[in-house]
C-alpha cells in the first residue's frame, strides 16, 4: 500500500528491549530491525521471548526498557489500539475472528464504515462501500472468497487466514506481525498462506513472522532473527545458512552441555 | 512459488458458490433464520382453528394482539442481553417496581401521565445499569446478578404496594390508552403502505446482486421480502373487521422496528453480535465489551418498564403480582423460540416478536378451549424444548458445514 520505506533506517526497529515477569527475563536488550517491503522470521524454542517481542510491539504489554521505532522515530504504543494507529497490524494464531459475523463485519470491526454525510447518516452502517474495499482487498491478495456476506463460519482454514490478512490490507496496515501463522494448516493452505505472506511483502509491508515450522522460514523470509532465553542469539540470512544451522542457533546445543556441568 | 502451485492455492479458495449465499444454502448450513418460528406458529394456528372456530375470529386474534403486548415488549429487551451471551431473569420484577413507579408518581403525586411514563422508564434503564455494572465490573454472572434483581426488585415492588391495601388504581388518560385504543382505518393502511415501500427499497437491490443465482433463491429472497408486508396486510385486513388495529400492536412493532435497525444497521449492532460470538476477538479489535453490556442490560431493563407500562394500561392498576410470575421465563422462551441463541452471537429482534406471538396465541388458544393454566405452562414448555432442539441440531449442523472445507 505505501511505498517502500528508504534502507538507511528500517520501518520497524526496537532498541535494547527488556522485559521481566518476575524473575523470569522474558526479553533481555533485543534489537530487531524490518525493512519495508521484507520479511523478518522471529525463531527460538518455546519461552525463548518470541511472543513477548510480538506482544510488546502490539501493545499488549509494555516493555520495562527499551524503545520501538518506527520510520527511526521513538513511539509509544501501550494499547492494542495505538499500534493500530502506529500502522501495525496483528495476526494472531486464532485468528481473533468472530465466527458468527460475515466476512466483511470482520474486516471492518471495530472502525465500520458509516454513511458520513449527516449526523443521523453517522449512525448507520456503509455496507457497501466496506463490501467494495473487502473485494478490493482480497483482488489485492489474489483470494477469491465465496461471498462476502457469508459467515467467517463457514470458511475453510485458508480462508478465515486469508480473512485476517486482509484486515491489515483494508487498514493499510504498514506493519504486520504474524504469530504462528501455519501452525494448524495442511499443506495446501500452508503454500496459501506463504503467498498471502508474499503478496503483502510484495505492496511494501513489512512483515514479522514468528514460527517453529522451518518451511515457512525458507518459504517467505528474507532475514532471520533467532533468539534463546530472551537475548538475540543469531542474525541470519535464509540463502546463506541451512535449517541445520537455524536449528543449531535455537536449540544453542552447545550452550546446554556447558550449562549442564 | 512456481505459477502453477500460485493456481492450485487460489483453487482451493474457490467453492463456486454465488456472490451471495442464497436462502436455500443457508438453511441447508443450519442458518434456519425464522422458518422454525414461522412454521411453528402455521401449526399452532391451524390447531387452534381445528379445535374452536372462534379462535381465528377479528374479535379474538384484536383481544390476542392485546395480550401479546407486555410479554412482547419484554421478549425484544431480553433477546438483546442473550444476543450477547448474557441472560436476564429480573426483567419481570423491574417491570412490575418500575409499574409501580409509574402508577405511585401518577396516582398520590398527580404527575402528568408522559413525564411518569417517562420516569419509570428511566428507573428502568437505571436499574438494569446497575445490573450491568455489577456484571463487567465485579465479574459475577448474569444469571447470579439478575437472581438478585429478581429478588430484590420483586421485595421493593410488595414495599411499595404494600402502604397501599391491595391494588393501586391509576386513571391517566393516556396510559389507560395505551392499550384501549385502535387505530383509525386510514392510518392502518398508510402504515402498510410504508411497510411495502420500505420493503421494496431494501429487496431491490438485493434482487440486483443476486441476478446470477438460482431461481429458488430468488424465489425464498421474493419470500422473505414479502414476510412483513403479507403480514401487515392480512394483520390489518383480520382486525378492520372488529375494533380495528390496535394502538398497542403499533407501539409493539414500532420499538420491534428501532431495535432491529440497531442491531442490524448501525456499528453498534456489529458489536453486539461480534462480543456474543468472541468477546476477545471484539477486545482486540477496540470494542469495549463492559460497555457494550452494560448498555444492553439498561436497555433490556427499559423495555422491561416499558412492558411494565403496558401490564398497568391493561389493568387500570397495579399490584404485587404485575411483572411476576412465568412472565420473564415466557420472555426468554419468546426470544429462544425466535431463533435466538443462548450461547449468544445469533439472532434476530423480530424473531423474538414472532415468539411471544406463538407463546401468546398458546395461551389465548387453551384459555378458549378451558384449559387451565398448569395445562399452557406444560405445552409452552414443550414448544421451548422443541424450539431448543432445533436450535441444538442446526448448530450441530453449522460446526459440521464449517468444519467441512477446513
Amino acid at each position: 500500500m505505501t511505498a517502500a520505506g528508504d534502507t538507511e533506517t528500517g520501518l520497524l526497529e526496537t532498541r535494547n528491549l527488556t522485559k521481566r515477569f518476575g524473575r523470569v527475563h522474558a526479553l533481555e536488550g533485543v534489537d530487531i530491525s524490518v525493512h519495508a517491503g521484507s520479511v523478518l522470521a522471529l525463531l527460538g524454542d518455546n519461552g525463548a521471548g518470541k511472543s513477548t517481542l510480538v506482544k510488546i510491539i502490539s501493545g499488549v504489554h509494555r516493555p520495562d526498557d527499551g524503545e520501538v521505532l518506527i520510520d527511526g522515530t521513538p513511539v509509544s504504543i501501550s494499547t492494542p489500539r495505538q499500534a493500530g494507529d502506529a500502522g501495525i497490524e496483528t495476526v494472531y494464531q486464532d485468528l481473533a475472528l468472530c465466527d458468527n459475523l460475515t466476512i466483511v463485519q470482520n474486516l471492518f470491526l471495530g472502525r465500520e464504515r458509516r454513511r458520513n454525510r449527516t449526523p443521523l447518516g453517522r449512525m448507520f452502517l456503509d455496507r457497501r462501500s466496506m463490501e467494495r474495499e473487502a473485494t478490493r482487498a482480497f483482488e489485492s491478495l489474489g483470494t477469491t472468497m465465496p461471498s462476502l456476506d457469508s459467515q467467517v463460519s463457514n470458511l475453510s482454514g485458508g480462508q478465515r487466514q486469508a480473512v485476517a490478512i486482509a484486515r491489515a490490507v483494508v487498514w493499510r496496515r504498514r506493519i504486520v506481525l504474524f504469530d504462528e501463522p501455519t501452525a494448524a494448516l495442511g499443506v495446501e493452505q500452508t503454500d496459501n498462506v506463504h503467498r498471502l505472506i508474499g503478496r503483502l511483502r510484495d505492496q511494501g509491508v513489512g512483515i514479522v513472522m514468528i514460527s517453529h515450522n522451518m518451511a515457512d522460514v525458507f518459504a517467505v523470509a528474507d532475514r532471520l532473527t533467532v533468539l534463546r532465553r530472551g537475548r538475540k542469539v543469531a542474525d541470519m540470512d535464509p540463502r546463506f545458512c541451512t535449517p541445520d544451522d537455524v536449528v543449531g542457533k535455537i536449540t544453542g546445543s552447545e550452550v546446554a552441555v556447558e550449562s549442564r556441568q | 512459488m512456481t505459477d502453477a502451485r500460485l493456481h492450485s492455492a487460489i483453487r482451493t479458495d474457490r467453492t463456486g458458490e454465488a456472490r451471495y449465499a442464497g436462502l436455500v444454502a443457508r438453511l441447508s448450513q443450519g442458518e434456519l433464520g425464522f422458518v422454525p418460528v414461522l412454521v411453528a406458529l402455521l401449526v399452532v394456528f391451524i390447531v387452534f382453528h381445528l379445535a374452536n372456530p372462534y379462535f381465528l375470529t377479528p374479535r379474538n386474534m384484536s383481544n390476542l394482539a392485546l395480550q401479546v403486548g407486555v410479554l412482547g415488549v419484554m421478549a425484544l429487551g431480553v433477546s438483546l442481553v442473550l444476543f450477547v451471551g448474557e441472560i436476564d431473569l429480573s426483567a419481570g420484577s423491574v417491570s412490575g417496581v418500575c409499574a409501580v413507579v409509574l402508577v405511585l408518581l401518577a396516582s398520590n403525586f398527580s404527575v402528568p401521565g408522559p413525564a411518569a411514563i417517562a420516569a419509570a422508564v428511566l428507573c428502568g434503564a437505571a436499574i438494569g445499569w446497575v445490573h450491568g455494572k455489577c456484571i463487567t465490573v465485579i465479574g459475577a454472572p448474569s444469571f447470579i446478578v439478575t437472581l438478585t434483581g429478581l429478588l430484590v426488585w420483586q421485595g421493593v415492588q410488595r414495599m411499595l404496594v404494600g402502604n397501599q391495601i391491595g391494588q393501586v388504581l391509576i386513571d391517566d388518560p393516556l396510559v389507560l390508552g395505551i392499550a384501549s385504543t385502535f387505530m383509525p382505518f386510514w392510518l392502518s393502511v398508510a402504515v402498510v403502505a410504508i411497510i411495502i415501500v420500505s420493503s421494496v427499497l431494501v429487496c431491490v437491490p438485493r434482487w440486483q446482486q443476486q441476478s446470477e443465482a438460482s431461481r429458488l433463491d430468488r424465489l425464498a429472497l421474493l419470500g422473505r421480502a414479502a414476510l412483513f408486508p403479507a403480514m401487515s396486510l392480512i394483520v390489518v385486513a383480520v382486525l378492520s373487521n372488529h375494533m380495528g388495529v390496535p394502538v398497542l400492536l403499533l407501539v409493539l412493532v414500532f420499538l420491534a422496528l428501532i431495535l432491529t435497525v440497531m442491531t442490524e444497521h448501525t456499528p453498534f449492532g456489529v458489536h453486539v453480535f461480534a462480543v456474543g460470538g468472541n468477546a476477545e476477538a471484539a477486545r482486540r479489535a477496540g470494542i469495549n465489551v463492559a460497555r457494550t453490556k452494560v448498555i444492553l442490560f439498561s436497555i433490556c431493563s427499559a423495555f422491561a418498564a416499558i412492558s411494565g407500562t403496558i401490564a398497568v394500561s391493561r389493568q387500570y392498576a397495579v399490584d404485587s403480582n404485575t411483572g411476576g410470575g412465568n412472565l420473564v421465563l415466557d420472555a426468554i422462551a419468546a426470544a429462544v423460540i425466535g431463533g435466538t441463541s443462548l450461547f449468544g452471537g445469533r439472532g434476530r429482534i423480530p424473531g423474538a416478536l414472532l415468539g411471544a406471538i406463538v407463546i401468546g396465541s398458546v395461551a389465548n388458544g387453551l384459555d378458549l378451549l378451558g384449559q387451565s393454566a398448569n395445562v399452557k405452562s406444560i405445552i409452552t414448555g414443550l414448544i421451548l424444548l422443541a424450539a431448543v432442539s432445533v436450535d441444538m441440531i442446526a448448530r450441530k449442523r453449522r460446526i459440521r458445514t464449517g468444519a467441512a472445507g477446513a
